[in-house]
């Protein structure tokens, strides 16, 4: 007889503690459920079930006229574009302010501390790209649309912004995360500190800057796709738009072009980081 | 003399010296592919948007862009108002919490399909299971969200649901993994003995796995609070449905205000997740 079935071990024997620890984590939920309005029998009701229902029956069959495609392919390529377009904004912000605030290419610091005025220099960039990145990009594009209108140049600073943020930490985090000594010995010899960083901290971690640079342009892709919920131009608005048609058919062809054009990026921008290693 | 004759072997057989720096272009130069197919789309993309830098850069634009910040930082602190704000910043932090429960559920409900657990498993659902778990996972929180509206109405319950959905997408990826790469012994002890598989997973793969599921649900739990409080600029709960609100009636005071109070939401998730995992690692 198999030992499962004898009746002595057949019974959990930690089961009343596990129902106790379920029942009071459900107590401690339930304030939770509360805030959230937590009603899913709602959503079989008369009122939300049948434009819902009529809503997804409509994404079959997806809108596949030439007209339409065309349209689409168009803003998906400006999805791409203010992607690319932004990430080289935020290169142009984010390289400057993480050689800013490198440590390793300090000069005083060569000889003990590094004196008080690049000190506060290097921190004050630092908490600069803290800021930077930590308002998210949504919030950015929703200011830029009121400053510049609706378009992609609102999205365009957006991911500008946020981007330069996230690139210029974790830039400044690679470099001093390299060897130190080609840098502090090429500095004691006299040359500069563009010099230093070009023939001592870039050849050891330029791969690793091109692999994270790669896979951050996927991320703003992703995100710029989302920022046009916003009225910041691309796949996102056309998507919002016809969502407030409530054009089923329509919406399920840009679900389609969404996730290949999420697909298409994860395994480029794979392969191309395999093909440069 | 010709060009090629300081490729030629010196008398002592050494391999020849490269008197010549290497050119900046050749065509087997990777580096050189990459950089230009990066500037070719780099300019195709500036010139096929129509940026409007004029438009942004001019005095009347900066001038714009002045007073706007210059309202948004009077911010507004009334009491009812910052009563308002709590109770949309706790509401952002329990559309989080029960959108990762959810997520931690169905993500679990589709990782065991999706996971081929011994030699012998079939693992029939294996496919389909992955498939709608890439779904799920490529369509962002805010998509969902817009999609969710229609049946779950304006409300925290619709950013909710399109926080679990996503989340299950990425959760169920990672569980099935573990699950994958669970060490076999246990399981196969007890399913030689005949138990059947439920209870296998129940009794042998779960208790080994728990540390790394709960690490993997704490950490998108971060995400989510990041998430949940812009998810509401579309109207689906929160801190972000508030800011929608106020700035759509252009009250910069009370938009100032929530926009801080996003702030210090994410500074506080931030600086919690880096001091416990500081601690952890010590």
């Amino acid at each position: 007889m198999p030992l499962a079935d004898t009746g002595a071990l057949r019974r959990d024997p930690a089961a009343r503690q596990r129902v106790f620890w379920a029942l009071a984590s459900l107590a401690a939920l339930w304030p939770l459920l509360v805030l959230t309005e937590f009603k899913p029998w709602l959503l079989w009701e008369d009122g939300a079930l049948k434009p819902a229902l009529r809503f997804v029956a409509d994404f079959v069959p997806p809108k596949m006229d030439g007209e339409f495609l065309t349209l689409v392919a168009r803003e998906t390529w400006r999805t791409v574009a203010i992607a690319t377009a932004g990430l080289t904004l935020a290169l142009l912000l984010a390289i400057p302010l993480a050689l800013l605030s490198v440590r390793v290419l300090s000069v005083s610091a060569l000889t003990g501390r590094m004196a008080p005025l690049p000190a506060v220099v290097r921190q004050g960039v630092r908490w600069l790209l803290v800021v930077l990145r930590s308002v998210p990009e949504l919030i950015w594009a929703l200011v830029f649309v009121r400053v510049v209108g609706l378009g992609p140049t609102a999205g365009v600073l957006a991911i500008a912004l946020t981007f330069a943020g996230m690139l210029g930490k974790v830039y400044a985090e690679i470099l001093e995360s390299g060897d130190a000594h080609p840098a502090a010995s090429l500095l004691r010899n006299g040359s500069g500190r563009l010099q230093t960083f070009l023939y001592a901290l870039l050849p050891q971690s330029a791969a690793e800057l091109t692999s994270y640079t790669l896979y951050r342009w996927e991320c703003a892709i992703r995100s710029s796709a989302v920022l046009g919920f916003v009225g910041a131009g691309g796949l996102g608005q056309m998507m919002d738009a016809s969502m407030k048609m409530f054009n089923g058919s329509e919406v399920a062809t840009m679900l389609i072009v969404f996730m290949a054009l999420v697909w298409l990026a994860d395994r480029f921008s794979a392969a191309l980081r395999k093909w440069l290693a | 003399m010709t060009v090629g004759a300081h490729n030629a072997l010196d008398p002592a057989g050494k391999p020849p010296l490269r008197a010549l720096p290497p050119p900046l272009f050749s065509a087997r130069c990777k580096a050189c592919w990459f950089v230009l197919g990066v500037l070719l789309l780099i300019a195709l993309s500036f010139w096929s948007l129509d940026l409007q830098w004029a438009k942004f850069l001019s005095a009347g634009a900066l001038a714009k862009m002045g007073r706007f910040l210059a309202e948004l930082t009077q911010l507004e602190s009334s009491p009812a108002f910052i009563r308002k704000l709590l109770l949309a910043s706790l509401e952002t932090l329990a559309m989080s919490a029960v959108g990762t429960l959810l997520a931690v559920v169905l993500g679990l409900a589709l990782a065991l399909p999706a996971s081929k657990t011994f030699d012998g498993d079939p693992a029939r659902w294996r496919g389909l299971a992955r498939l709608v778990l890439n779904a799920l996972r490529s369509i962002p929180e805010l998509v969902w969200a817009t999609l969710l509206l229609i049946a779950a109405g304006l409300g925290p319950f619709a950013g909710t649901l399109a926080l679990g959905l996503h989340t299950a997408g990425v959760l169920g990826r990672l569980f099935a993994e573990a699950i994958e790469n669970a060490p076999p012994g246990p399981s196969d002890a007890l399913r030689v003995r005949g138990v059947p598989e439920g209870r296998v997973f129940i009794y042998a793969t779960l208790p080994q796995l728990l540390p790394q599921l709960i690490s993997y649900t704490l950490y998108r739990w971060e995400n989510n609070i990041r998430a949940a409080a812009v998810l509401g600029v579309v109207g689906a709960g929160g801190l972000g449905q508030l800011l929608a609100f106020h700035m759509g009636l252009f009250q910069m005071g009370e938009t100032g205000s929530i926009l801080l109070a996003m702030l210090t939401l994410v500074a506080l998730v931030d600086a919690l997740s880096f001091a416990s995992r500081r601690r952890m690692s010590l």
